[in-house]
């Protein structure tokens, strides 16, 4: 009964060991990555630790205030070097080991020859709410 | 239409048709017709006896539905072998409920679930809200609880400290939406107390009740936490108090002691004290050393040097925190708390802040950080 983000980049992690970019891939291949993870949130939400998912356009900037009268500092579109969220899932799971586990099989999503991409994911408790006994 | 006595009653409609052989899954949604059925035609026909009427409606729809399924035959013959409806034993029916709703089959976030769904009463949407999961994962969540639970019979025993692990989950799991947790948690204990004859049941009882008096003074309005000893105690709940003090005595009375129990009593050795200076720690830590016994849980020895810290000073609190594994939740802030009343503020504040990036929630973090804050701010004055 702890809540999970699931963190997926683009750019940023580790490379993971499939590392080919997706325009190289099959058609085929995409659609049974695409498909694996569509298949694994439905199974979340089967055993009733479905939270949410959303993916993540790839633009996106920096934003910063500016100090009085300026307008917002913006250090432009993301480019190569820069991390890069492609998008999250929350997951209500009872214990930290199950939070592992599932996060090992999302991570093996299949990718380029149909193989696990071994993607790394980067894994965050939420904060909880305050206990009711906590002195 | 009167919703609370609805759901008052529902636990034990559901008891009786599990009872009766129906199968867990199947009564919940006989119960459901019944219901649906009471709001429609009780407004302009009340019933003498709601309980009985609710029953009788529910039976009829659990044959209805029954007679249409596939395995009517293997059912048919289960229903032979059973009672025809008719007025219904108060007793333990809603108790059963709980033991099955806490079966160790269960994963604890389903025994939860299934606990406020089925001896609560609480619809799917208020359990999700309150657990800030969506409703359909709730759904799911219970329906496979459901699953789970279906092949077990009645009749087994259940293990009442997994019933009661159940309902301390649900306490402690503090409160959003428009169920409080908390509340929800005390009225299921209260509820099973009256059924059943047992010293660990009244000692929990007592524990929440000890708990939820302190409730209004623990956050200040802005939602910081306020720690026990700067709490106002005039905002303490007396009567809440009160009753918790009268249950824990009859309970330890019967020299039948449990974790619970010992649990309880510190919470009323907290509660009793006028002011945080008047706590009689000595008596804490001996209620502490009980609690080691009877458990083995990690955390009851760090509260225990906390106790330690204040009956006999800051250097003997951090001499009993030095056996204990410096990886356990709180850890770091107990020690920073020690430090400080050391006098070491030095290595108190750079504790604190250590903590506060362990915290497991934010209030607590906020927490923390202010008093790290708070320390290093003394060499800017």
């Amino acid at each position: 009964m702890a809540k999970y983000l699931l963190l997926k980049h683009y750019r940023g992690a580790p490379a993971p060991a499939n590392d080919v970019p997706m325009e190289q891939w099959t058609p085929e291949e995409i659609s049974a990555h695409v498909q694996y993870m569509r298949d694994f949130a439905a199974r979340l939400e089967g055993t009733g630790e479905f939270v949410d998912n959303q993916a993540l356009a790839p633009e996106g900037m920096f934003v910063r205030y500016d100090g009085e009268g300026r307008p917002p500092a913006t250090d432009g579109p993301f480019v190569e070097t820069k991390d890069l969220i492609a998008g999250w899932m929350v997951i209500d799971v009872d214990s930290y080991e199950r939070a592992i586990e599932l996060a090992g099989e999302l991570s093996a999503a299949p990718g380029a020859g149909g193989k696990p991409i071994h993607e790394w994911l980067e894994l965050r408790p939420f904060l909880g709410e305050a206990c009711t006994i906590t002195e | 239409m009167d919703g609370v006595l609805l759901r008052s009653l529902t636990p034990g409609v559901l008891g009786i048709l599990v009872r009766r052989g129906a199968d867990f899954a199947a009564a919940e949604d006989a119960v459901q017709d019944a219901l649906v059925e009471a709001v429609r035609v009780w407004p302009a026909d009340p019933p003498r006896d709601p309980k009985g009427w609710l029953v009788t409606v529910a039976w009829r729809r659990f044959l209805d539905a029954t007679r249409a399924d596939a395995a009517r035959r293997r059912r048919e013959d289960l229903l032979d072998e059973e009672p025809t409806p008719g007025p219904a034993p108060m007793v333990d029916d809603t108790l059963q409920l709980y033991f099955l709703c806490a079966h160790p089959s269960l994963t604890p976030s389903s025994a939860v679930a299934l606990t406020l769904r089925a001896v609560g009463g609480l619809t799917t949407r208020q359990i999700a809200q309150a657990y800030l999961v969506p409703e359909a994962t709730m759904a799911q969540r219970i329906s496979r609880a459901k699953r789970t639970v279906s092949g077990v019979r009645f009749n087994q025993p259940g293990d009442v400290a997994t019933v009661l692990r159940v309902l301390y989950l649900v306490y402690n799991e503090g409160y959003s939406g428009d169920v409080d947790l908390a509340a929800e948690a005390i009225r299921l204990t209260r509820q099973l107390a009256a059924a059943i004859d047992h010293p660990e049941v009244a000692g929990l009882l007592a524990l929440m009740l000890l708990h939820h008096a302190r409730r209004a003074a623990r956050t200040a309005p802005d939602g910081s936490l306020v720690p026990l000893a700067e709490q106002d105690r005039g905002r303490w709940d007396t009567e809440s108090i009160a009753e918790g003090v009268g249950i824990l005595q009859a309970a330890l009375a019967r020299d039948r002691l449990g974790e619970f129990q010992a649990q309880a009593a510190i919470a009323a050795l907290h509660a009793d004290a006028p002011t945080a200076e008047e706590t009689d720690w000595v008596q804490v830590v001996e209620w502490y050393d009980e609690l080691a016994r009877l458990t083995d849980n990690p955390v009851v020895r760090l509260n225990r040097a906390v106790a330690v810290g204040e009956a006999d000073g800051p250097r003997a609190g951090l001499a009993a925190l030095v056996a204990l594994d410096d990886s356990l939740p709180r850890h770091t802030a107990v020690a920073a708390h020690l430090h400080e009343r050391d006098g070491d503020l030095t290595t108190a504040a750079r504790l604190y802040a250590e903590a506060a990036r362990r915290a497991p929630n934010l209030a607590e973090r906020d927490h923390l950080t202010r008093q790290a804050a708070r320390l290093n701010a003394r060499g800017h004055r």
